[in-house]
């Protein structure tokens, strides 16, 4: 995509994560990669937000309030979940206080795979995300349900940075 | 400078529950610093290890408990203790008498309640 | 007396990015009590020792924290080498003790940062963050990872760092030095700044010896406390000595970090200089036995693991144990904030350096 219409804000919220992707979303922000330049401004409040970052598994305690900070966001929304926890669960798969990844609350359209994700990849898959922003405000637009809940089909997640889709795959085999 | 190897030091001692308040009290006049309390699940019974600190040498508190044996608070004598007796109530399943700071239950909210105790 | 409001703190909060949630107890403008509720990330880690084996116990405890995962890496395997009586070659504890010290920089100057973000000074923030980012290129030329190395092993360190390169980054924490005295300069001596940190928080020492606080929180209160101390690692050979405060507010917090920075990057030239020319690392086989207690000084403060194997040694621990300096420090943020008023809330959260997800593991 080339250019973005409005500037996109992100809100960011740590699930289960160990920090380590939460100071690179940080990172991303700060002068050496310096996402600001594009107008992405990092908000603490949902309502101002226009993309959810999450890092981190999701668990018992965190569910709830991941819902909420959704719910909370106007449409259209798109949703990045940052590491592999967020993706899948990563390393804490089989910890008995982790449900697994972030699209077991609340539906995530882009993965960011790695641990720690890299800032690169980081704004590699806001910038996919905003594109699957694009899209939601274009259906939005036309009256449609942004999330594509009212098609027969619903469309499948896209725009996964590059070299993501092997992850991908593992996630759906 | 530290000339010795203080840290390889390893004082694990023994300790019944009707001594622990008293063991306890007297470690807290001697000055030492609490450290940690954990649980460890021993399959048949639970143990519990308290770590002191004087002088950066430290002293382990080590007492076998049965599975169903209510432990005295330590958090008259030391008040930081109650995050970890709370933690241990709730990941173990142990009671602990007279917590200062009693979460009841709510301090971890785990999926499963005491993933920790003996099954 | 006045009306009393219970006011929310996180779990979702812009000043802290980490999920802790408190319930401020307010009388007109001041705190009269704060109660902590943790539990958003417990995950269960320790539990992953009935799955995972020894050796590979070790990368999943370092993912406690990724700001000192590499120090939570080297307690670990710490804990398991005390327990089963292995010697690590000279010049694995010098690598390890520079990697250690180059986190502490690292993670204090991120801190700084956010204390900054925190009393609403963004652009020192973003020039903390700068000056970091030249760490993190020394740990990503290093290991590979800018943030989780996974570089520690039981015996030693999987990778070396050649002579030449060690050089390099000595000349580069020079230019860092150089950096991060134009940051500190403002946080020690700004008049704004001052008036947020100074006098905020104040804990004595009678306060933080009866609290049990650890690491800088504690140094800050006059307290010479420092696991360094205690002879691991090779910090008797590279000249440490603690940096200690006597002032207990956040100001004195703030001044040992950046002391501690300092003291880090003489520590790392030293250790370059010093460094001894042997193997890096010795062949570990067998199963693990044995128990040991060991403690780590982490950028937050003093850390505890323990290992413990089975009675009949296996691939398998019985037991490991960490303790998180954050987990030593709430009792002692706690107290802080009875009393302050709710605009220096954040700066009492903040001066901690709470790092939440080691707390709950």
């Amino acid at each position: 995509m080339s250019y973005v219409a409005k500037s996109p804000w992100i809100i960011h919220y740590d699930g289960s994560s160990c920090n380590g992707c939460d100071i690179e979303v940080l990172a991303c922000l700060t002068p050496m990669y310096d996402v600001e330049r594009f107008g992405i401004v990092n908000t603490g409040n949902p309502k101002h937000a226009d993309v959810f970052l999450i890092t981190g598994a999701v668990n018992e305690r965190n569910k709830g309030v991941i819902k909420q900070i959704y719910d909370q966001m106007p449409e259209p929304k798109v949703v990045v979940a940052v590491g592999i926890c967020a993706c899948s669960g990563g390393i804490w798969e089989e910890c008995y206080n982790i449900l697994g990844g972030t699209d077991k609350v609340i539906p995530v359209d882009c993965y960011v795979p790695g641990c720690a994700a890299r800032p690169e990849a980081i704004i590699d898959g806001v910038v996919a995300g905003l594109g699957v922003l694009a899209e939601k405000r274009a259906r939005m637009e036309k009256g449609l349900d942004p999330e594509g809940k009212d098609e027969a089909a619903p469309e499948a997640a896209v725009g996964a940075p590059e070299g993501t889709e092997a992850s991908e795959a593992e996630k759906e085999a | 400078m530290s000339e010795e190897k203080k840290y390889l030091i390893q004082n694990f001692e023994p300790i019944t529950p009707d001594k622990l308040l008293e063991r306890v009290r007297n470690l807290k006049d001697e000055g030492y610093r609490f450290v940690q309390l954990c649980g460890i699940n021993k399959k048949d019974h639970y143990q519990l290890l308290y770590a002191f600190d004087l002088d950066h040498v430290m002293l382990l508190l080590r007492m076998d408990i049965t599975p169903d044996e209510e432990v005295e608070s330590i958090t008259k004598e030391y008040w930081p203790a109650f995050i970890y007796e709370n933690e241990v109530h709730d990941l173990f399943g142990i009671k602990f008498l007279h917590n200062a700071l009693d979460y009841g239950g709510n301090f971890f909210t785990t999926s499963e309640p005491t993933p920790w105790a003996i099954k | 007396m006045s009306k009393r409001t219970i006011i929310p703190f996180g779990p979702q909060h812009p000043v802290l990015p980490e999920p802790v949630h408190l319930d401020l107890v307010i009388e007109d403008e001041k705190v009269v009590e704060a109660i902590p509720s943790i539990g958003f990330i417990h995950r269960g880690l320790e539990k992953l020792v009935e799955k995972k084996e020894y050796t590979e116990m070790v990368y999943v405890i370092e993912r406690i924290c990724g700001i000192c995962s590499f120090g939570h890496g080297w307690g670990c395997v710490g804990a398991i080498e005390g327990a089963m009586g292995i010697e690590v070659p000279q010049r694995a504890d010098y690598l390890r003790t520079i990697w250690h010290e180059l986190s502490r920089v690292h993670s204090h100057l991120l801190w700084l940062g956010l204390l900054a973000d925190g009393f609403g000074f963004e652009s020192l923030f973003n020039h903390c963050w700068r000056v970091r980012e030249a760490v993190l290129d020394i740990f990503e030329e290093t290991t590979g990872g800018r943030v989780i190395f996974s570089v520690c092993t039981v015996g030693g360190v999987r990778k070396d760092i050649d002579n030449a390169t060690l050089r390099a980054i000595s000349q580069k924490l020079e230019e860092i030095k150089k950096e991060t005295q134009k940051l500190t300069g403002v946080f020690i001596n700004d008049t704004s700044v001052k008036n947020r940190l100074c006098g905020v928080g104040y804990l004595s020492k009678e306060d933080a010896t009866e609290l049990c606080t650890v690491g800088p929180m504690a140094r800050a209160s006059g307290i010479v406390q420092d696991i360094r101390l205690t002879g691991n690692g090779v910090y008797d050979e590279i000249g440490f000595e603690p940096c200690v405060e006597t002032a207990g507010d956040c100001w004195a917090r703030c001044k040992v970090r950046i002391d501690e920075i300092y003291a880090s990057i003489n520590m790392i030239q030293t250790a370059i200089d010093k460094i001894p020319d042997t193997e890096i690392a010795v062949p570990v086989k067998g199963n693990f036995s044995g128990e040991f207690a060991l403690r780590m000084e982490q950028p937050r403060g003093e850390a505890f693991y323990y290992a413990k194997g089975f009675d009949e040694p296996t691939k398998f621990m019985e037991r490991m144990r960490v303790r998180t300096p954050t987990n030593m420090n709430i009792p002692a943020m706690v107290k802080t904030l009875q009393g302050c008023d709710l605009a220096d809330v954040p700066m009492n959260i903040l001066t901690i350096d709470p790092c939440i997800s080691c707390t709950e593991r």
